[in-house]
């Protein structure tokens, strides 16, 4: 284990506020200014989050980088920082994409730069506090910190049905959150009463062994929250709603990081701390993921709006993540965590490529375009390649999440797995067809001859992306290593039960 | 005689002295002249409240942890408790003179009785909460009550303000009629109005089950519950919110109801101990009401004077679910509940006071569209309080909730607890509406409706950024805060 003196995580979480505390400097006339400062900053950030890749010890599940200094003593609530091989890529991915997603937005948000600019920041920050708290209350605070730059995002900057697509996303988060405050409330007291200290360390609640019937109660409340987070079926329907409204690089933060602290929660939460209630609960959770699946493809195919059909296509990949999580064995949680981070890319690439298409277009319907290959070959084969990555071409990223999480269902029942094959047929469906209507073809419309192809920006910010589709698809073994021994404890602690 | 002269220990009401000093100076400096249509009136009464600040905290017995000084007979008690309520209603009287400056300039109203009326109405909470005896106390509300009334119709040219106090009156009287007769059936029960007396007599003569005591108790909880807010004795609020001149509102949903908990918790906590099981089941209906049907139907007000009122009868809620939970936890929960929450409303009021101009014409939902394009910063801040009313972190109000919620569920009210955290979901609901007005319609739109220059005193900058860094500071550094608060946990028999 590298212990360091240096606080590297708490550097990595509040490095945007210092770009935020340099924007608000700025005067609100110099759009340029502050976009070069907003992505200087989410640069830095993620180089300063490289190092921890490079230093993060594999070989052991404790956390690593650990930062653990009272804020809160009365209650027991420490600032406790600390990641270990689950978190680690999640937090890569964050610091990967808000970079990214700034890039992205940098011609379609012209008014109001500066606020635009300082959500994304504080949005970063929250992300990654989330990802890296070990404590409850500081989880907490970070959970909900992160929801007022996302509402803000989507309610100011984004489409004509914005504010209901904002207070919706807002209210059913915040409805989730609140019952797991109770949840951990009542954690709290009862680890009081069990090992009399009180204390909010998350690590200290593992292997509490909670009698079963209140490990339902308590796996009810956190699953409430984590699932509309995720969001799963039946808990999806802010999803489209926020997406479509929501400007790119909120479409993107919100499929390629946002959805992953609901996967992300029933990792470092749910399983360890309820084993009994989780193997309980599996019949259940694999049900709604495998209806999440389903019907996520069947509804991506009725789309006629590209956005929304992204959108319900997350729906379905996320059912994939929950599906392998909870198929319990080390092939598909594996899969499940994989497929994390390859959902935020390819999913996060496909919203940056609608979002493309929008600012030629300004429109998102499927039937406004077709042939746009003739005139845009270089963005036509991104577009494909991307594509392909969500679905799970072999060779893409998406195939081995997907592969990992299958041979886990096969394992914990022939059922799961068939079921979830129909999902990844449907998968091809939704997709390619999209492609084939948008892509193909004549042009039909006149105002689609004059589109230009991809401009160096939109290079800048596409391709990183698709470099790590390719290699994770390709040489994945050096994002599967770092998770090994945290993935295999976590089991053992489920499978103790 | 020299016995008697011992119990009058004038150092204990020194501070309550020196607001009276300075309300009368201010009424005497009212007679010249040059001091007219002047802002004096309002400095000078600041000078006031800043001085008994300084003597409240320092007084010579310091912090110590469970002191209590009794004096005048036993009437008169001063302990961390009472010191720490003190200071939540100086610091909303602080506050509220802050705003009022500017707004009696507005009205042209700057009279020294206004000011004057506000440092009586805080000698009033402040004998609320430093009576050891339900007379004193009943006076103290008497006294803050009357100033309250007169405050409510101050701007006696409009209507609805004149009718807002009316109606105040009215029911207030009523109310109060409620509470002297409940203090008259337990004195003839028990013999004494003392509080200590009363739980002394409760505790040894097996009477408990008394009807006499049991109807007492309840009175006095209607007398207070309408002081408080609680459904269903809150039909007021609403209406005299609105009617009242801004700060007055601002002032009255901080202060006073802070002074009614102050009694409320202490004549129950301390009296009642042992008729614990009578008031816990009708305590909890009544803290469901309160919360709901003040979250719910603020959902559906336009006037943002109207919303908060029906937002603080909410607030009054979530206290009293702390209050349910009694113990070291809960109360010291609400003793920092209420001091977030003074900071929050205030703070909110003062931007609301801006807002509303001249004759406060714009206190509607609608007029804040495109606030934040034009005046960014007033529009941040006043999201910053709002989401600290709906306790989203990192605000105190969220700490505030943290600290409620953690008490109820340690003592075992689950269900209550999740009924709390659900109202607060209902709550996000209108405390966004207005951020929506705020930030989230189109600019095209905004531009029709024109909103008028902001004048932002220095006075008011102040009491907005002693707001603001109240909110934050109890959200993200509580620690420093709880610590105090615990310090000024209710000394119990």
């Amino acid at each position: 284990m590298i212990s360091l003196n240096f606080p590297i995580l708490s550097v990595i979480t509040y490095l945007p506020l210092l770009g935020i505390l340099v924007i608000c400097m700025i005067n609100s006339k110099h759009h340029d200014l502050i976009r070069w400062v907003a992505f200087l900053t989410a640069v830095a950030g993620f180089f300063v989050s490289l190092p921890l890749y490079f230093m993060f010890d594999s070989n052991t599940w404790h956390m690593q980088f650990v930062e653990n200094v009272p804020w809160i003593p009365q209650f027991g609530i420490n600032y406790h920082l600390g990641i270990d091989g689950i978190s680690l890529l999640l937090i890569l991915l964050t610091t990967f994409l808000s970079a990214l997603a700034i890039l992205s937005t940098w011609s379609a948000v012209t008014e109001g730069v500066k606020g635009y600019m300082i959500s994304l920041l504080l949005l970063e920050t929250g992300m990654i506090g989330v990802f890296c708290s070990l404590d409850f209350i500081l989880f907490y605070v970070f959970w909900e910190v992160m929801l007022i730059p996302m509402y803000l995002i989507i309610g100011i900057w984004g489409g004509p049905r914005r504010i209901y697509a904002a207070v919706k996303f807002f209210i059913y988060t915040m409805s989730g959150s609140v019952l797991m405050l109770v949840a951990i409330l009542f954690l709290y007291y009862l680890n009081y009463k069990s090992t009399g200290v009180y204390t909010f360390d998350i690590l200290s609640y593992h292997n509490l062994g909670l009698p079963s019937n209140i490990q339902f109660w308590l796996f009810l409340a956190f699953f409430l929250a984590f699932a509309i987070k995720v969001p799963m079926f039946p808990f999806h329907t802010w999803l489209p709603d926020a997406h479509v409204e929501a400007p790119t690089a909120g479409s993107v933060i919100l499929a390629g990081v946002l959805l992953k602290m609901g996967t992300y929660g029933f990792l470092r939460f749910s399983l360890p701390i309820f084993p009994q209630a989780t193997v309980d609960f599996v019949p259940m959770i694999m049900c709604l993921s495998l209806i999440g699946i389903i019907y996520g493809a069947l509804v991506s195919i009725a789309q006629d709006d590209i956005k929304k059909l992204v959108a319900y296509s997350s729906v379905s990949h996320l059912g994939y993540c929950m599906l392998g999580m909870f198929a319990l064995n080390i092939d598909g949680v594996k899969g499940s965590i994989i497929q994390m981070i390859n959902h935020g890319l390819s999913t996060g690439a496909l919203f940056m490529i609608v979002g493309m298409l929008y600012e030629r277009r300004h429109t998102r319907l499927i039937s406004e375009y077709g042939g746009i290959m003739k005139v845009m070959p270089v963005f036509a084969s991104l577009f494909l390649l991307v594509a392909f990555s969500s679905m799970g071409v072999p060779g893409t990223n998406g195939f081995v999440g997907e592969l990992l999480i299958l041979i886990g269902a096969f394992k914990a029942s022939v059922g799961y797995g068939l079921l979830a094959t129909v999902g990844l047929v449907l998968g091809a469906v939704y997709l390619l067809w999209m492609y084939k209507r948008v892509m193909y073809g004549n042009i039909t419309k006149d105002a689609n001859k004059q589109l230009k192809d991809m401009n160096g920006r939109e290079y800048a910010y596409l391709i990183p992306i698709i470099i790590f589709i390719i290699w994770i698809g390709v040489y994945p073994k050096p994002f599967l290593d770092k998770m090994d021994a945290s993935v295999q404890h976590l089991l053992q602690m489920v499978n103790q039960q | 005689m020299e016995q008697v002269m011992t119990t009058i220990n004038l150092s204990a009401i020194y501070p309550e002295i020196i607001l009276a000093l300075f309300s009368l100076i201010i009424l005497m400096l009212q007679s010249f002249y040059s001091f007219q249509f002047r802002n004096y009136y309002g400095y000078v009464s600041l000078i006031g409240v800043l001085s008994a600040v300084a003597v409240v905290l320092f007084e010579p017995c310091g912090f110590e942890l469970r002191f209590v000084e009794y004096s005048f007979s036993g009437m008169w008690v001063v302990d961390n408790y009472s010191r720490f309520f003190k200071l939540i209603f100086l610091l909303g009287t602080l506050l509220t003179i802050l705003i009022s400056i500017k707004y009696l300039e507005d009205e042209v109203m700057q009279h020294g009785e206004y000011f004057a009326l506000i440092l009586f109405a805080t000698i009033g909470m402040m004998i609320m909460a430093s009576g050891a005896e339900l007379i004193t106390i009943f006076l103290g509300i008497e006294l803050m009550s009357i100033s309250l009334y007169a405050l409510t119709g101050y701007t006696r040219t409009r209507m609805i303000s004149n009718e807002a106090a009316l109606k105040y009156f009215l029911l207030g009287s009523f109310a109060t009629g409620f509470l002297l007769y409940g203090i008259a059936l337990l004195y003839g029960s028990t013999g004494t109005t003392d509080i200590k007396g009363i739980s002394t007599f409760l505790a040894t003569a097996d009477i408990q089950g008394s009807g006499l005591i049991v109807m007492g108790m309840l009175l006095i909880l209607i007398g207070l519950g309408f002081k408080i807010a609680l459904v269903p004795f809150h039909m007021w609020t609403p209406d005299v919110y609105t009617g009242a001149p801004a700060p007055i509102t601002a002032f009255m949903s901080a202060g006073p109801k802070a002074a009614a908990f102050a009694a409320f918790v202490r004549i129950f906590m301390d009296a009642f101990p042992s008729l614990q099981g009578e008031w816990t089941a009708l305590i909890w209906v009544i803290a469901v009401l309160t919360m709901s049907v003040g979250n719910i139907i603020a959902l559906v007000q336009d006037n943002i004077k109207r919303m908060l009122a029906y937002s603080s009868i909410a607030h009054a809620g979530y206290i009293l679910v702390a209050f349910l939970a009694a113990g070291e936890l809960g109360i010291t929960g609400i003793l920092y509940y209420l001091l977030t929450y003074t900071f929050m409303n205030i703070g909110a009021f003062a931007l609301i006071t801006i807002l509303g101009g001249k004759g406060e014409k714009r206190i509607d939902v609608q007029d804040y569209k495109g606030l934040g394009y034009k005046y960014p910063y007033a529009a941040i801040i006043m999201s910053l309080f709002l989401f600290s009313l709906a306790g989203i972190p990192p605000t105190g109000g969220f700490m505030g909730k943290f600290y409620i919620f953690s008490a109820a569920i340690k003592e075992g009210y689950i269900g209550l607890t999740i009924i709390g955290v659900l109202n607060s979901v209902v709550s996000v609901y209108y405390y966004l509406r207005v951020t929506v007005a705020m930030f989230m319609h189109d600019s095209n739109t905004v531009k029709n409706n024109e909103m008028p220059a902001l004048i932002f005193t220095p006075a008011l900058i102040v009491a907005i950024v002693i707001s603001a860094c109240g909110v934050l500071s109890l959200g993200i550094f509580p620690s420093g805060y709880i610590e105090i608060v615990k310090q000024s946990f209710l000394v119990l028999q």
